[in-house]
């Protein structure tokens, strides 16, 4: 008799998703799923707004990532603008507000979401394994996640004009420069500044890196499978969240795309629809559906790039590769390793970016000859996002189209789960609520916000469920209860 | 009533791009010239689509907090309840923290409990537009007027569960 699990809702991710997991008779797994069951929407009813209006509404997409959405749009209608490059004040704001997005946002996921996985395992007790754990076992480091928080945050008001929905990025620019004395409340305050936050990021690495050491078994041998990674690299290799152009390796670290101009995404990236979730499966064109997927995140970029350009990231990234000897980092848990590089990196980014006068100057915005189409991509706390539009002759959007990077990692997302189904669950007398969150924590490391893959209005908790052959449920999980 | 020296910080919160859920927003922008011609000087304003982790902090810094939200609930037009610390409902994600949460979060981060209440407003209308509908606003009218005496007055009770209305 085959028997259906369900995990509904999957915790501790922003969204709301559920898991089934289908087993035979000889209790093993045959087959997984993450489905994702939000309703999809914003695509369409932005179509017939004025086009200056994206990069505001649609950041209305997710409260946890709106600076990417407002960003990407920002790029793709500096294209439509007919602005190809920004004045010195308007790159440098936009890539202190994103720095500022990519900080707060992995220090949200590892402190808040991840860290009581590593910290209790995936099988603690599920009373004590959660944010309130780690405040009563490890307060110092809570405490430091929340202010690292509040600081990325501070970097985004002042530069996007709001913490959560700003204003700052408009079509051939900004809005708004960096005054003196925004520019010392993050430099010069005595209890958050700037410099502060390079210490803390590397005391936060240093944590994870001892934590490492004594649970190599379980970080090193969680789901692990190879898979090709894409992202954004700079024109010489270097890690650049805010611009580049796109770079997709093999599971051997070959560069199967290099050098490609994100404007030709299109020709090169494809989404296949499947009637089980709302969320699409992209896939690069040339390899087809089946060999074509990939990661994106964290993980995916410290693979992609050749170097990170701040100091004390670069010597993190050079232990990090040193760890696969050169080689493509398969390991899933890896990410959160990946992604505390990054927090690190951001944090050098922000004090070297806040040092800059540029930021003070006043040419915030650039004019040029209008244009009906512009793309704009950037890399995202959690991966590469696409932002695609066409207006018409009235300045109308009349397309639009979002490939965010939670969508981009939906086929590693579900081959994890399979993954860990079949490595927790197969042969199994009795399934346990560690086991099912084995396949959560598995989901967790890609950091997926479910809201902004589907483009949900709505509601959004993830669910785990097991049903026999005749597909009748036999037994749940949804957490919260 | 003399005023007591507390310091306040009221925070609305709600999305507002879907209507009514925008209210708490419009309660704080409704207050900002009022808090200023009448130099109340011990009540702080903020607003947000949401509240977030670091508002833990935040609320750490003040004796009393009111939030203010949106309400589907059948109310006459609005409630002000008292909020005690909660660790439920919390963990599965970021994009719903509640009041409660923070209130827990600040006590076990910041061994700090603010007075805390919520102010809950009826609101009739969740589109996808900004605007407040003609209803709601008439219970913001009522909800503004009732803050504006809690707050220059400083009338609070130890439990309160107040309902306003016709």
């Amino acid at each position: 008799m085959l028997k259906k699990i369900t995990i509904e809702p999957v915790t501790r991710v922003e969204g709301h998703g559920k898991v089934t997991i289908l087993m035979d008779e000889e209790k093993q797994v045959k087959q997984t799923r993450l489905h994702i069951v939000e309703f999809r929407g914003f695509e369409r009813f932005i179509q017939g707004r004025p086009y200056w209006e994206a990069p505001v509404l649609v950041q209305r997409l997710c409260g946890i990532c709106p600076v990417s959405h407002h960003l990407a749009a920002a790029k793709a209608l500096d294209t439509i603008a007919g602005v190809d490059k920004l004045t010195a004040v308007g790159e440098k704001m936009r890539r202190l507000m994103h720095y500022g997005q990519i900080f707060q946002s992995h220090a949200l996921h590892f402190f808040h979401l991840s860290s009581p996985d590593l910290l209790f395992g995936v099988d603690g007790d599920p009373k004590t394994r959660n944010v309130i754990g780690v405040i009563q076992e490890h307060r110092d480091l809570a405490i430091k996640g929340v202010m690292m928080r509040k600081f990325g945050q501070q970097v985004i008001e002042f530069t996007a004009g709001k913490k959560i929905h700003g204003t700052g990025a408009i079509p051939g620019g900004i809005n708004k420069n960096l005054s003196i004395d925004e520019r010392d409340a993050l430099l010069k305050n005595p209890d958050l500044n700037a410099e502060m936050m390079v210490d803390w990021a590397q005391e936060a690495l240093a944590f994870f890196k001892d934590y490492h050491s004594k649970n190599k078994d379980f970080i090193d041998n969680f789901s692990v499978f190879e898979s090709s990674s894409m992202s954004l690299v700079r024109a010489d290799g270097a890690m650049d969240l805010y611009h580049g152009k796109l770079r997709v390796i093999d599971k051997n670290g070959n560069k199967i795309l290099d050098d490609v101009d994100y404007n030709d995404y299109n020709k090169y990236i494809e989404e296949e629809v499947k009637n089980w979730t709302y969320m699409k499966f992209p896939y690069l064109k040339f390899l087809g559906k089946e060999k074509g997927w990939y990661r994106v995140g964290p993980l995916a970029r410290l693979n992609t790039v050749d170097f990170i350009p701040t100091p004390l990231a670069q010597k993190e990234f050079e232990i990090f590769k040193a760890y696969t000897n050169g080689k493509p980092n398969s390991s899933c848990l890896h990410t959160h390793w990946a992604r505390l590089i990054e927090i690190l990196h951001s944090a050098e980014v922000i004090r070297d970016l806040l040092n800059d006068p540029d930021l003070q100057n006043n040419d915030l915005m650039l004019k040029g000859d209008k244009r009906f189409e512009g793309v704009g991509v950037i890399e995202a706390p959690r991966g590469t996002l696409f932002h695609h539009y066409k207006i018409d002759q009235n300045d109308q959007i009349t397309m639009a189209n979002l490939i965010v990077s939670t969508t981009h990692n939906n086929t590693a997302m579900n081959l994890s789960v399979e993954n860990v189904a079949k490595s927790y669950l197969s042969n199994q007398e009795k399934i346990t609520e560690g086991m099912l969150n084995a396949v959560e924590t598995a989901i967790r490391a890609y950091d997926p916000c479910l809201s902004c893959a589907t483009h949900a209005m709505g509601q959004m908790p993830l669910e785990i469920i097991m049903v026999d052959n005749n597909g009748l449920e036999i037994d749940k999980l949804r957490v919260p209860q | 009533m003399t005023r007591k020296k507390i310091k306040t910080l009221v925070y609305g919160f709600g999305n507002p791009g879907r209507e009514d859920d925008g209210i708490g927003n419009a309660m704080i922008q409704r207050l900002q010239s009022w808090v200023k011609d009448n130099y109340i000087l011990d009540v702080d304003l903020e607003s947000n689509y949401q509240l977030n982790i670091e508002d833990a902090e935040l609320i750490s810094n003040y004796q009393r907090v009111i939030f203010i939200d949106a309400s589907k609930e059948s109310l006459k037009s609005c409630k002000l309840e008292k909020l005690t610390p909660t660790e439920k409902l919390i963990e599965f994600t970021m994009h719903a923290v509640s009041p409660s949460y923070l209130l827990y979060l600040c006590d076990e981060l910041f061994k700090k409990i603010p007075e805390c209440y919520l102010l809950t407003i009826k609101g009739e209308n969740w589109n996808i537009k900004e605007g407040i509908s003609k209803k709601a606003s008439m219970n913001l009218d009522k909800a503004e007027l009732f803050l504006r005496s809690v707050l220059r007055d400083s009338v609070f009770k130890k439990s309160i569960c107040h309902e306003m209305g016709n």
